[in-house]
């Protein structure tokens, strides 16, 4: 059974149709990217997905639940979301930020619980954050922070997390380490992993499902060596490109222009 | 004096100490305020005597003038303080920006409109401003909150809704007072707003609006520092964002309307004792609710001593002292920490 489902999303922006028919499956401990130029969709399919907006036409299902119709309380247990650069109230520790992904498996009436505090000690060191966890956030670099967040993703103890395009404004090296770090929670605690990526050869690299998105809809969706080609390329990009295999069979995309008709 | 950024470099524990340092400073500060505002005036009285005059029977000159006027005067000014300032520290938060104020979701205004009208239309139903004020002052709020709903509320809208109603409003007070310019200064005292003879039954009005408003807004504090993160994030940490955001909006516009209904349109308090708060104890809810609640007791109280005394036996609204007063050492916190 897939994780999570959509069935027939339809999303329309005022007149315009952003989604059209949207129809996915998610298997269950998959890191799965979603791929697409600018304004194909792929961050209002994410934001669909995490209910930060509501589909025109559609169902999602979380396991066999119905997102429309659970608590968000339950969904939060089960779902992380991480959107694109979030912002933080600038006095936050690294530890406080963390703590608030307890959140869902509190309630008002009760404060946190020791299982609260193993689950943030656990993201913690899982994230390498545990020297910093005193830390002002506002004082960390670009790559420490995106790893809190990730930290706050982990500490929900969630089956499956979204987010959407974590490594922008990243150097390579704090990409790496990004990916490397959702790649290894995939592998360990088989989390299922689905996130907008904007680097395709990221997306090769690491994904075990690709899909990519043109005008709203899956132009081809498959394991990354089956989907990102150069007929991929031409048509949903407008690039023309030369695919090369590396080590571990993983195709890499080289750039070698626009696409004459493009221009 | 304690130094704010060696406790927070020193980490958590430190810090905890440092929020219930502040904490008891304000504390001492509004009991201070309340202790003065009840000892200083035309009569001078020593704590001794406040504390005999409250919890004795007796019928002299001190009990007539605690009982009577200073005490209920300083107990509606605290609760005025208590909660223009939680409006402010909870509309802040709701709308992710620095500049919410009870003004932004109109019940200033509101208010404003309400009372005024009363005031210059009917002068001689002056029991009526504080029921039509807050009426004016939820309708407005209300209001604003119809115009900003689109499929759900989105702060930025509830701000430009806000600020629009709000001119609007606003110029109808200007209207009525310049046809009716030879009733405008029982109206002009208000709109600044004062604690001059408040007394038993302006304590009632506001009481039950400080309890319930209070133990809400605590009782929301760990949602409005999720809101805090933002909604994306809000939401994917399992928060009702729409649910928490209009029920909270609502607390402060209830406090807030009780308290403006009752001593005019009181300014400052709401705006800046929130962020005098945050920028000494933080930006969580949990300690900022609190902290901005004694420091808007402390505020208003002396605030309203020293109107009472300045320029005796001229009283001064208490709105002008605590803008004079209040933005100079608010601007000076707000250098100190850059």
């Amino acid at each position: 059974m897939p994780i999570m489902k959509a069935e027939e999303l339809v999303v329309n922006f005022d007149d315009k149709t952003v989604l059209k028919n949207l129809s996915l499956e998610i298997e269950e401990g998959k890191i799965v990217s979603i791929l697409g130029p600018n304004g194909s969709g792929k961050s209002t399919l994410l934001k669909v997905l995490s209910r930060n907006i509501k589909p025109d036409k559609g169902i999602i299902y979380l396991e066999d639940k119905n997102l429309a119709q659970i608590s968000g309380k339950m969904i939060a247990q089960q779902m992380a979301v991480l959107p694109q650069s979030p912002q933080a109230p600038s006095d936050l520790t690294v530890r406080d930020l963390v703590e608030f992904g307890r959140f869902p498996h509190q309630s008002w009436w009760r404060g946190k619980s020791e299982q609260d505090e193993v689950c943030v000690g656990w993201a913690l060191n899982q994230t390498g954050l545990a020297q910093m966890a005193d830390r002002v956030v506002s004082t960390l670099s670009g790559g420490e922070r995106q790893r809190v967040w990730i930290a706050m993703a982990l500490a929900q103890k969630p089956e499956i997390v979204l987010l959407d395009e974590p490594t922008t404004y990243l150097d390579i090296c704090h990409q790496l380490e990004i990916m490397e770090l959702l790649a290894t929670f995939n592998h360990e605690h088989k989390l299922t992993v689905v996130m907008v990526l904007h680097d395709i050869n990221h997306a090769a690299r690491y994904s075990d499902y690709v899909v990519i998105l043109q005008q709203g809809q899956i132009f081809a969706a498959g394991k990354p060596e089956d989907v990102i080609t150069e007929h991929t390329l031409r048509e949903v990009f407008g690039v023309e490109s030369e695919i090369i295999f590396d080590r571990a069979c993983k195709p890499v995309v080289m750039i070698q222009g626009l696409t004459s008709k493009k221009i | 004096m304690l130094n704010k950024k060696k406790f927070f470099c020193n980490g958590v524990r430190d810090r905890s100490e440092w929020r219930a340092f502040i904490l008891v400073i304000f504390a001492i500060v509004a009991l201070g305020g309340i202790v003065l505002s009840l000892s200083v005036g035309a009569l001078s009285i020593s704590l001794q005597e406040i504390i005999s005059a409250i919890f004795s029977d007796s019928s002299g000159a001190n009990r007539q003038v605690i009982w009577n006027i200073r005490l209920p005067r300083t107990l509606v000014g605290a609760l005025v303080g208590i909660n223009l300032s939680l409006a402010g520290a909870i509309l802040q938060g709701v709308m992710k920006n620095p500049l919410a104020d009870p003004h932004i979701i109109g019940v200033s205004s509101g208010a404003g409109l309400a009372g005024v009208s009363i005031m210059v239309l009917f002068p001689h139903k002056e029991y009526l401003v504080t029921p039509v004020a807050f009426l004016g002052a939820m309708l407005a709020a209300i209001f604003i909150y119809i115009l900003a709903w689109k499929g759900g509320i989105r702060p930025v809208r509830i701000i430009l809704a806000g600020v629009a109603v709000s001119a609007f409003l606003n110029s109808a007070i200007s209207a009525l007072l310049v046809f009716y310019s030879d009733r405008v200064h029982g109206a002009l005292m208000w709109m600044v707003g004062g604690l001059s003879a408040r007394s038993w039954p302006h304590l009632d009005i506001i009481l039950p609006y400080t309890i319930i408003g209070g133990i809400l807004a605590i009782l929301g504090a760990r949602r409005l520092n999720i809101l805090n993160l933002g909604d994306e994030i809000a939401r994917g940490l399992g928060l009702n964002v729409e649910v928490s955001r209009i029920s909270m909006t609502a607390v402060a516009a209830l406090m807030a309307a009780s308290a403006v209904s009752v001593v005019g349109l009181l300014g400052f308090v709401g705006l800046i004792v929130p962020h005098a708060a945050r920028l000494l104890v933080g930006s969580d809810y949990r300690y900022l609710l609190p902290a901005s609640a004694l420091l808007g007791i402390a505020v208003v109280t002396l605030s309203d001593t020293l109107a009472r005394v300045a320029f005796a036996p001229i009283e001064i609204p208490v709105g002008i002292i605590m803008a004079f007063v209040g933005a100079p050492f608010f601007l000076y916190l707000l250098r100190r920490d850059a």
